[in-house]
């Protein structure tokens, strides 16, 4: 009984916690944008990549079924923060970018494998490599989209 | 059982409809490990609510059935918090809450290296009835559970409980040594246990459709685990030590089940610990309640 009597506000103190993270999630952000506006420093991470990684090949670039396992992985591990399409979403900056188009396979490979992890991006090792790969070939698929293509291109 | 104890399984029975009926959920990727833990941690804002059992034999006495509820949040990329319901029945005697957990791991490092810590951090306040053998600790041995759950239950426990989680993951395979330090915060030394696994999905490439039954949808691996010893003895006599051969299912509808046959390898150990357990992932559980309490939508 005095277990119990304790384990109730252990329970409200942990959905205080869940609130308070909750609330101080983007704080930038507009609350009422689905999506992020473009936000440079975002991409920065892609410029960690070391230059072994960055030079790493896809083993799967002509695999004909990557794109498509890619797409499944995607839906079910990455849509949750990055949308359906990949365009963004509060939560996660859109992958259909210049910066995240034009970043070699290996950097992509890289930054998938080490998550960015004091930006709520989570590492994806678990993924064992090929289903990394995988990813990065459906990533590389989608191209730029033409709201995110304006912002960073260079205007003449 | 108690009337607290049923109202706190029916909370958790309702959460878990909860997550059956209305919350997004997402396919989880889960190792199929009970008592090692590898290095990676709850997605942030992700709630991961989760059911186990172990049935265990015991010689000499009444064989019995631990069970727990684990509701595992990510509160960030590099904390994972987690709340633990305990009870147990043990056959021709009763049935008892034993007691709550609540538990902390912290990744410190921010990239991925070859050998991977993480910091593990666990608060327990249980009963001397409680039976899930979450993990192998000092002189625990098979012989410690032939007391009545009346005699047990009296016995109040409080204890923190550190970990050093080293994991690695290589060409597919996971590997992850945990070592214990535990005390109990009355007048006892502190005590001292590990557990070590090895897994790998059945496949390492994605299929390019959606099943069930898909070789990558399943992870095998087997830990070993037990005690060794407290400060005043330590080493491996009077240990309980466990090898476990684990599987773990994670189904496209964002289910994970895992079953686990556990088999004594001295006689302290109980000669059988069957273990299964069943899981959900609910995705943008932090949104969802910042939502409740008026926060964006």
């Amino acid at each position: 009984m005095k277990a119990f009597g304790a384990a109730l506000p252990s329970c409200v103190l942990f959905l205080a916690v869940s609130v308070v993270l909750a609330q101080n999630q983007d704080p930038d952000k507009s609350p009422t944008s689905a999506a992020p506006k473009y936000d440079p420093p975002v991409y920065a991470e892609l410029q960690k990549a070391p230059k072994k990684a960055q030079e790493r090949r896809n083993p799967l670039e002509n695999d004909p079924d990557a794109v498509a396992a890619g797409a499944i992985l995607f839906e079910q591990h990455c849509a949750e923060c990055h949308g359906k399409s990949a365009e963004g979403t509060r939560k996660a900056p859109s992958l259909r970018t210049l910066e995240v188009q034009n970043a070699t396979p290996g950097t992509l490979f890289w930054l998938l494998t080490n998550g960015v992890v004091r930006k709520k991006m989570p590492v994806w090792s678990k993924l064992p490599e090929p289903q990394r790969w995988q990813l990065v070939r459906y990533i590389k698929s989608l191209g730029v989209s033409a709201p995110a293509a304006e912002s960073p291109a260079p205007k003449p | 059982m108690f009337p607290t104890c049923r109202l706190a399984l029916f909370g958790s029975f309702c959460l878990f409809l909860l997550s059956f009926y209305s919350a997004p959920c997402a396919i989880a990727q889960e190792s199929p490990y009970f008592v090692a833990y590898d290095h990676y941690l709850e997605e942030p804002g992700n709630l991961e609510i989760e059911y186990f059992s172990t049935f265990g034999t015991e010689r000499g006495g009444n064989d019995f059935h631990a069970y727990w509820a684990e509701f595992e949040y990510g509160a960030t990329a590099w904390w994972t918090t987690e709340i633990y319901l305990d009870g147990q029945t043990t056959f021709n005697d009763s049935t008892v809450f034993t007691g709550f957990r609540w538990e902390n791991r912290f990744r410190p490092l921010k990239r991925e290296h070859f050998i991977n810590p993480i910091f593990y951090v666990e608060y327990e306040n249980k009963n001397g009835a409680d039976k899930i053998l979450k993990e192998g600790e000092g002189h625990d041995v098979e012989s410690d559970f032939l007391v009545s759950n009346a005699v047990a239950r009296s016995e109040r426990i409080h204890e923190i409980e550190l970990k050093l989680i080293l994991s690695s993951t290589f060409k597919g395979w996971n590997f992850t040594e945990n070592t214990l330090a535990a005390k109990n915060l009355s007048n006892s030394p502190w005590e001292f246990g590990y557990a070590l696994g090895a897994s790998r999905p059945l496949a390492l490439k994605a299929s390019a459709k959606r099943c069930t039954f898909c070789p990558q949808n399943f992870v095998a691996g087997v830990e070993m685990y037990g005690g060794l010893g407290d400060r005043h003895s330590f080493g491996l006599h009077d240990t309980a030590h466990y090898l476990a051969p684990a599987l773990a299912w994670n189904l496209p509808s964002g289910w994970a089940l895992r079953i686990s046959p556990g088999f004594g390898l001295n006689d302290n150990s109980h000669q059988l610990l069957m273990r299964w357990g069943l899981s959900r992932e609910i995705t943008g559980f932090g949104s969802m309640v910042s939502r409740l309490f008026g926060g964006r939508k």
